[in-house]
């Protein structure tokens, strides 16, 4: 108790150093807008960079996805966007569909859903449901973004390169990946997606780095560890997760520039192509496979957990609910973030890895299921019994507790080595991934912007629009995605340019086509919901204090963007963030700046 | 026709600003919190909630109805019939957890959806609930951890046939060689850098034993009710021989031997008269001709399943199963690296 008066009392000192470093004065167009250190504009840049790449790999879906579905056929805007490089008479080349999906992937896992998710809520939140002035290092968070806006444009710019960018599938495996021989998508394409990946995990280690310290260091007095917010605690662990499984994928990475330009031979032996064999020898493929996805499962969490925290944190709110089971939604969030880094073989069953390494990975990831069916319980019981507010947000949250349960179910089957060698690498995978990480993390990211779009754009957003957004992109989601589960049990294989070249596939035409016009329909929703954000930015009403009546300290401040985010005193916390309908209290909402009131419990308890 | 386009757009434009003007206008005068659900919202989107709910699951069901019977026929190995039974099981557990689980959530969404008049309890923990959600699905893994595990070692246990039929699938970009070991019962060892044309898989031409090694394209064959040992190579880059209809897969990575075996049940010629796969093959027809193709007998086959480059979508082989007499014949048809060589 004594230790931590003292640092508040620090706290408190270095408090008014601080706010006079953000003591408002005149600021250029560039130190404002561009080259920012202010945690809620960098938010804004990362937000808007990710939309503007998310477009571009969903336009690539809707690309090769007409392929999938009528392939042959002519497709003249194809020649349009990217010329005739991309397949002569709007017929995709096999292997531009190649670099298409690749770039997809790389795009959606990584600059929408690990940048984009990340940076922009761990920034925007952060500081403010923890009651600080910014990030600990507002520098190197601005350097932050721009290693991931240097990132992206790199990423984007290698689609112009005479031969195309990268195109061995976002898992770039070795060889394929190694040899410029093997494909066309192996070549510069290749070494620049290499280089971009190293900047984007420069970028999030940055980030990440800044997230841990501010959240551990910078917490407002009174706000304890156990009174944070679970997006806090999931950005936290996200972070955690980030922090030691990147720089892994870094390794990785630099090892395969180095046998792509230095003709080492870490992952690549005994290989003979273009005609003549070549001299690399001693290395091996599994190698990249192991430190790929040592990364590649934490990965799948660094995008997930984030968008977990995101819905926790809205569903307790428009259901006028604590969230249920604090401490073990935190418990689980820690366990699945523990379990990630141990499971990584499950993705490795038929290399010819040792199978009684097999057996271990089946077991590990089978005990993932565990905390995740606990987290999926707990939004059942915080929705029960509650008074449900539809905002936007609220219907996407409730579609990541769908999504979350339906994709998780077939992690079961693919978890299970015996299973998994009938069903690895198919559709069924496609299905299972899309579902349980793509839709999943979409769905928090979409609830997050509509929730705090007021903090970062001080307008609300429109809610009839929302509701046409949701109810387009859920249905079309599940039109998409659903349908793949059972290409996959007919045995199609993934990243295949068309599946009419072999006969046994011939029965499941119309497959591809529902799952194509889903996701023609499904595109198309995203414009409204673009509408409405640039729309709702400049137009939309006027935020009020706290539009969501929410407990969080994000609501205290000013309807303004004002550096050090309160004038004056910080705000002091006296409770955690979900006393809902407390009974005792005339509101049904109790923010986190109220005293408790003489023998009240705090955290969940009362009389 | 552009400026026709181009006229419709602007036109389109206006009108939306138009329209956008009058009702920023209205919410001007009313100065209502537009941003909060009304009571009758929430009666609408909980409505719709269970709507969906119930749609989704009964497309689910629909899905089954109309797409489980394309799905692979019954499995022609006999390891393929363990995977397929726990596949079954595994299948049932995970539909029956998904129905619930949505069921519980849409059926929620609507009974709880927002009312001026209510209040929400206050209920933020109960750790006896905590446990038993813990306990159920640690359970339900158990089993499931069990029996993958238990028919896993199998499948990957070393074969303990005393001679086995052995199978070497050599895969480049992109099509497959299957290799014989021929008389001797002994595949010859293999140096990459002879590869060359007469010398496809890159037999080492100063072991003995791989002369009489025997080469096929296109189709390979095998005997039922034998155990098959697979060994893969890979030429270039990683391919994966996926073998669909006997449960079979494993990655050919270039500077491994991998292995994989099965004991393949079913002839071809059987599996044509499989009920399932007749009606499979009925819907394939059907829709063969209406794009104008020839119809097709059922086959097995080998497919490339890790992306390998541009033709990936299309690195097959015909796999031929038969009886070991007819198997033996055709075996003595085909040519040994040797006489390959020689010519
Ligand atoms: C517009 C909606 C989307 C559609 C229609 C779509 C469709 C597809 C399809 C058909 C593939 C190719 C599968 C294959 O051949 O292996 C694919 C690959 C992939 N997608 Fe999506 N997807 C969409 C959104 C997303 C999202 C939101 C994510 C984020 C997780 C995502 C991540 C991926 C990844 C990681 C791959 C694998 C790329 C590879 O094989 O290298 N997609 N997607
Ligand atoms: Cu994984
Ligand atoms: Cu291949």
């Amino acid at each position: 108790m004594e230790t931590i008066n003292i640092t508040n009392k620090e706290l408190h000192a270095q408090e008014h150093i601080d706010l006079h470093r953000y003591e408002d004065h005149e600021e250029s167009f560039i130190s404002k807008y561009v080259f920012s250190q202010d945690h809620k504009m960098i938010a804004r840049q990362y937000l808007i960079t990710a939309m503007v790449m998310a477009v571009i790999a969903m336009i690539m879906s809707i690309v090769f996805r007409l392929q999938l579905a009528w392939p042959g056929e002519k497709f003249a805007f194809i020649n349009w966007i990217m010329g005739d490089k991309w397949g002569k008479d709007g017929i995709l080349d096999p292997n531009a569909y190649l670099t298409l999906v690749t770039m997809h992937g790389t795009i959606m896992v990584f600059f929408l859903l690990t940048g984009g998710l990340s940076g922009t809520f761990s920034n925007l939140l952060i500081p403010y449901q923890i009651g600080a002035r910014d990030m600990a290092s507002p520098f190197i968070n601005m350097l932050s973004y721009w290693f991931f806006f240097l990132s992206s444009l790199i990423m984007v710019i290698s689609l112009f390169l005479p031969d195309g960018a990268a195109g061995p599938g976002w898992t770039v495996y070795p060889p394929l990946s190694a040899l410029p021989e093997a494909m066309p998508g192996s070549g510069l394409g290749m070494d620049l997606w290499l280089v971009s990946m190293a900047l984007f995990i420069a970028s999030s280690l940055m980030g990440g780095l800044n997230y841990i310290v501010t959240i551990l260091n910078y917490r407002t007095k009174g706000m304890k560890m156990t009174r944070l917010p679970l997006t806090i605690w999931a950005f936290l662990i996200t972070a955690i997760i980030g922090l030691l499984s990147f720089p892994v994928l870094l390794s990785a990475a630099l090892l395969l520039l180095s046998d792509r330009l230095l003709g080492t031979s870490f992952y690549l032996s005994d290989i003979y192509i273009g005609g003549r064999p070549l001299d690399y020898s001693g290395g091996s493929p599994i190698l990249f496979e192991h430190l790929f996805w040592f990364l590649g499962h934490p990965e799948v969490y660094i995008v997930l957990v984030p968008a977990l925290g995101i819905t926790s944190e809205i569903i307790a709110n428009v259901s006028r609910k604590p969230i249920f089971g604090y401490r073990a939604m935190i418990g689980s969030m820690l366990a699945i973030a523990f379990l990630s880094f141990i499971v990584w073989g499950h993705h490795m069953y038929v290399t010819g890895m040792n199978p009684f390494l097999g057996s271990v990975f089946v077991f590990t990831t089978l005990l993932i299921a565990i905390p995740s069916a606990v987290k999926a319980f707990n939004y059942l019981t915080t929705l029960w019994k509650g008074n449900i507010q539809y905002t936007p947000a609220a219907l996407f949250s409730i579609g990541l507790v769908s999504s979350f349960v339906t994709g998780g179910v077939t992690g079961i089957i693919l978890a299970d080595s015996t299973l998994d060698i009938t069903v690895h690498d198919t559709y069924f995978v496609v299905g299972h991934f899309h579902i349980v990480m793509g839709l999943s993390a979409i769905f928090g990211m979409f609830a997050g912007v509509y929730h705090w779009f007021p903090k970062l754009y001080l307008r609300m957003m429109n809610k009839k629009l929302g509701y046409l957004h949701f109810w387009l992109t859920f249905i079309s989601a599940y039109g998409v995605f659903f349908p793949m589960h059972f290409l996959g049990l007919a045995g199609v294989p993934r990243r295949y340019y068309t599946n009419s070249e072999f006969p046994m596939f011939d029965a499941l035409y119309d497959v591809n086509v529902v799952i194509t016009i889903s996701a023609i329909i499904g595109a198309l929703a995203q414009l409204i919901f673009i509408f409405n954000f640039f729309y709702s930015m400049f137009r939309g009403p006027k935020a009020p204090q706290n539009p969501w009546k929410a407990n969080g300290l994000e609501w205290t401040n000013p309807v303004a963007n004002i550096h050090g985010n309160w004038p004056g005193e910080l705000p002091v916390v006296h409770r955690w963030a979900y006393d809902y309908s407390k009974p005792g209290y005339e509101e049904d909402f109790v923010p986190q700046t109220v005293p408790l009131k003489e023998g009240e419990l705090d955290g969940g308890g009362h009389h | 026709m552009k400026l026709l386009i181009v006229l419709a757009v602007v036109l389109f434009i206006l009108a939306v600003h138009q329209l956008l003007k009058v009702i920023e206008l209205a919410r001007e005068i009313r100065k209502t919190k537009e941003w909060e659900p009304t009571d009758s919202e929430n009666d609408l989107m909980g409505t719709l909630m269970l709507l969906f709910g119930i749609i989704f699951l009964g497309m689910f069901f629909y899905q089954i109805d109309r797409w489980y019977d394309k799905t692979l026929p019954p499995a022609a190995s006999e390891h393929g019939k363990h995977i397929d039974e726990l596949m079954f099981w595994n299948l049932i557990l995970i539909s029956f957890v998904f129905v619930v689980v949505n069921a519980l959530l849409f059926y929620f969404a609507y009974k709880y959806r927002g009312n001026k008049n209510r209040k929400s309890i206050y209920y933020a923990d109960n750790s006896k609930l905590e446990m038993l959600w813990t306990i159920i699905p640690a359970s339900a893994l158990a089993f499931i951890i069990t029996f993958g595990l238990k028919y896993w070692n199998e499948i990957t246990a070393p074969s303990e046939e005393k001679n086995p039929i052995v199978v070497e699938l050599y895969a480049k970009q992109f099509d497959w060689t299957a290799r014989y070991p021929g008389k001797d019962g002994k595949l010859g060892s293999t140096d990459y850098r002879q590869i060359e044309g007469s010398n496809p898989v890159g037999l080492d031409t100063t072991d003995k034993a791989g002369f009489d090694d025997i080469l096929v394209k296109n189709e390979f064959h095998i005997p039922v009710g034998r155990e098959v040992v697979f060994y893969f190579r890979s030429r270039d880059v990683i391919h994966s021989a996926f073998m669909p209809h006997f449960r079979a897969q494993m990655n050919c990575v270039p500077g491994m031997v991998t292995t994989f075996k099965f004991k393949p049940t079913k002839t071809t010629k059987e599996m044509r008269q499989d009920p399932y796969v007749q009606n499979l093959m009925k819907q394939i027809n059907e829709q063969r001709s209406k794009e104008g193709k020839e119809p097709v007998e059922f086959d097995y086959t080998l497919l490339c399943n890790k992306i390998c480059g541009a033709s990936h979508y299309n690195m097959q082989m015909k796999i031929v199963v038969e009886t070991e007499q007819e198997y033996n014949e055709w075996l003595r048809q085909q040519k040994s690296f040797k006489t390959l060589a020689s010519k």
